[in-house]
């Protein structure tokens, strides 16, 4: 193939009439990669202190379907799930990833629910993950894969329950770049991204039949956020933009 | 598959024929443009970021070369592979070659305009591998052996009750005396056969909205999910993309992002927004132990410098189909190949030949809705005309429409000449039309009068008027 390889590249640098980039241009575009520099930012989100933005979150999720429990701590998580669960007539076994961040959570206060720690199967009806970040801007959650958090657990349970922080949202995507890029920095300063991040943005749905929205396509129906705040009420900052 | 653009008129004589077609495309057109319309309407940056997501493009376009290279570099450099390839038939090759390597009997498959292009499925099927669709829309086209009329909704040309009879006709180990009438039936039923498919399957194929240079990684972006349970679950991933998919980093195209589901089905954002980025890591527990892009040319490196260079700017949201007033009256299909639509009108003469494909770019009113809603700001009707001039050029359009536009330009080359037929022709028509005002049919005029009537002119015409009014000092 690598004769096709050739060819492509040769035919594009005859149509774009010269030939390979000289070194300037190549290294002003090395830099581009290198340092990559952020384009127009929307204000909808990033122009909001952190309280609204989390409040921004919670109304663009609301949107589209996703469900969100708001509770003060850690301590509450447990008990926000099973009562979930009995409030949708749903069963109490379910699958978790085993994420650290997840462990902290007390949940051996509810001995009902019936817990596996580890990867998603067909069968498994409930699933609880934790997240990487949540972005204001459209009530996206953003999740990524490694050894604690397989991604068939995002897709296969028809209802995910999502744990997380109120710190762990951030106002726009590219908020949530420079987290992983910082999160993921690697002792040369290269950093590593890992093989998948889901953007999720509600539950699963198609338009495929007469465009008339349909949930639960083929990943899950209902997609539930738990998040825990500082302790604090949630006070006022302003919906969604009209 | 074999295009039949060249049968454009017929195939839109069909479709105005076609009651469940037309109930389908009233649908569409309640719908999309206003959902869209809503959506921006909350982002008041939205003409800025169409601005900068088109500068993105062309910065890509102009140093493509080197985004390529990029691109497979940090590919490589996480353990996958890319596949480069001319024709439709190295990338069929190189597909198939990937399954044979796994010894794949069954491949899943994720919604990929690129391999409607390439006629993945039954060059698949013809080798033994059984390629299953499973975004409901292309699952649905599959079973009823159609192809996609839409971009992004390929089914959009059917009814439900088209889909449940299909349904009946594929699902036979399901009961006979289910009832099949409502949408979410449908979907509940689709959503349990595929699962099993998903589980099952060896392979797993989906497209690419874009592919970014900076990570060596592919993006894809649905609603359903399905996508996502095709790379996951699966031995491998195949990726099949275009040249023009690459995006230089994450920052870029995140600005894009912001522009593809709001003009494509009016979301903020889709639902699934995934970034695959080579193999599972050694220490995952899930994910395909291969990653392959497989790199489609097919015509597009020589686009490149041409006046159908900003084609390429395409990012397939679909929004000028959604907005064609031609579009919403003759459906995808009539376009008679995989690309319909004012993007199809453009692009399908470029991979198929404007001798296939002439009659596309002549399907147009120049409207210009096409180009207003394009967030590429891809200017859709000029490329339309300059396939035209090309058609013409090459003595590709009917004899009698290039003798009629000859005795037309002799006549407009001179004015004289030119307004003394014009005025003869409106005093001759003015008299022969007196009396009913208006004509059933006229010499060379068939194809108008055929559909209406054609209204008698009424004294002058317009630049003798203007003369006129000129003359006694009333025009400003």
């Amino acid at each position: 193939m690598s004769e096709a390889r050739d060819q492509i590249l040769s035919s594009i640098r005859k149509s774009l009439k010269r030939g390979a980039l000289d070194e300037p241009h190549a290294q002003a575009l090395r830099e581009r990669l290198a340092a990559p520099r952020r384009n127009l930012i929307p204000e909808r989100a990033a122009r909001r202190d952190h309280a609204a933005q989390v409040d921004l979150f919670v109304a663009m999720a609301e949107e589209v379907q996703t469900t969100v429990t708001q509770v003060a701590t850690a301590a509450e998580v447990p008990g926000a799930v099973a009562e979930y669960l009995s409030r949708h007539n749903l069963p109490s076994r379910l699958v978790m990833t085993p994420d650290p961040q997840l462990d902290s959570i007390p949940w051996e206060q509810r001995s009902m629910l019936e817990i596996r720690r580890g990867r998603a199967e067909g069968g498994d009806a409930v699933g609880v993950t934790a997240c990487f970040a949540g972005v204001a801007e459209t009530g996206t959650l953003m999740l990524i894969s490694g050894p604690e958090s397989p991604t068939r657990n995002n897709f296969l349970p028809d209802t995910h329950i999502v744990v997380m922080r109120g710190d762990q949202v951030v106002a726009t995507y590219e908020d949530g770049w420079t987290r992983l890029r910082q999160q993921r920095r690697q002792a040369d300063g290269s950093w590593e991204m890992p093989r998948t991040v889901n953007f999720i943005t509600g539950p699963s749905r198609t338009g495929d039949i007469e465009q008339r929205i349909e949930l639960g396509a083929h990943g899950p129906r209902r997609l539930h956020i738990i998040l825990i705040g500082d302790g604090k009420a949630a006070a006022d900052h302003g919906g969604p933009p009209a | 598959m074999q295009p039949t653009s060249h049968a454009f008129k017929e195939n839109a004589h069909q479709a105005l024929g076609n009651a469940n077609l037309q109930k389908a495309l009233g649908l569409m057109r309640a719908g999309f443009p206003a959902k869209r319309l809503a959506t921006i309407a909350r982002l008041p940056e939205f003409e800025a970021l169409r601005e900068e997501g088109k500068a993105i493009k062309d910065h890509v376009l102009e140093n493509l070369d080197f985004y390529l290279e990029t691109f497979e570099r940090n590919v490589v450099a996480r353990g996958g592979k890319v596949h480069w390839c001319r024709t439709p038939q190295e990338a069929r090759e190189a597909v198939l070659g990937i399954c044979r390597a796994l010894d794949a009997k069954t491949v899943t498959k994720g919604k990929s305009m690129i391999a409607e292009e390439i006629a993945l499925n039954d060059y698949l099927e013809a080798n033994a591998i059984t390629p299953v669709e499973t975004d409901l829309g292309e699952y649905i086209i599959q079973i009823r052996k159609e192809y996609p009329s839409h971009i992004i909704a390929p089914a959009i040309h059917l009814v439900k009750e088209q889909v449940a009879e299909s349904f009946r006709e594929t699902h036979k180990e399901l009961d006979p005396g289910r009832v099949l009438t409502e949408a979410p039936t449908l979907v509940a039923e689709a959503r349990t056969v595929l699962r099993e498919k998903f589980l099952a399957a060896d392979i797993g194929i989906t497209g690419a909205n874009f592919c970014i240079a900076e990570t060596g990684s592919s993006i894809i972006v649905t609603n359903e999910g399905n996508g996502d349970l095709t790379q996951t679950l699966t031995k491998a991933h195949i990726v099949l993309a275009s040249l023009e998919k690459i995006v230089p980093t994450l920052e870029d195209v995140s600005t894009i992002l912001r522009l593809l589901a709001r003009s494509a089905t009016g979301q903020e954002f889709s639902t699934y927004t995934t970034v695959s980025t080579g193999p599972r890591r050694a220490e995952d527990t899930d994910g395909p132990a291969e990653y392959h892009v497989v790199f489609l040319d097919n015509g597009r490196s020589a686009m490149l410098g041409t006046e159908f260079q900003d084609m390429l700017r395409c990012i397939r949201c679909g929004a000028c189909m959604n907005h064609c007033p031609v579009y919403a009256t003759v459906g995808g299909h009539a376009y008679g190949w995989v690309y319909p639509g004012p993007m199809g009108a453009v692009l399908t003469p470029t991979l198929v030949g404007v001798a296939e494909a002439g009659h596309l770019p002549n399907a147009s009113t120049f409207c210009g809705r096409c180009e207003s809603v394009c967030p590429m700001k891809i200017p859709l009707p000029r490329m339309m005309r300059h396939w035209r001039e090309r058609e013409f050029e090459r003595k590709l359009s009917p004899a009698n429409y290039r003798a009629g536009l000859a005795a037309w330009a002799f006549l407009a080359r001179r004015p004289a000449l030119y307004h003394w037929a014009v005025s003869i022709a409106t005093r001759v028509l003015g008299v022969a039309g007196r009396r009913r005002g208006r004509f059933r049919s006229l010499p060379l005029a068939g194809g108008w009068t055929a559909g209406r009537d054609m209204p008698a002119p009424e004294g002058q015409s317009f630049q003798s008027l203007w003369a006129e009014r000129r003359r006694s000092g009333k025009a400003a």
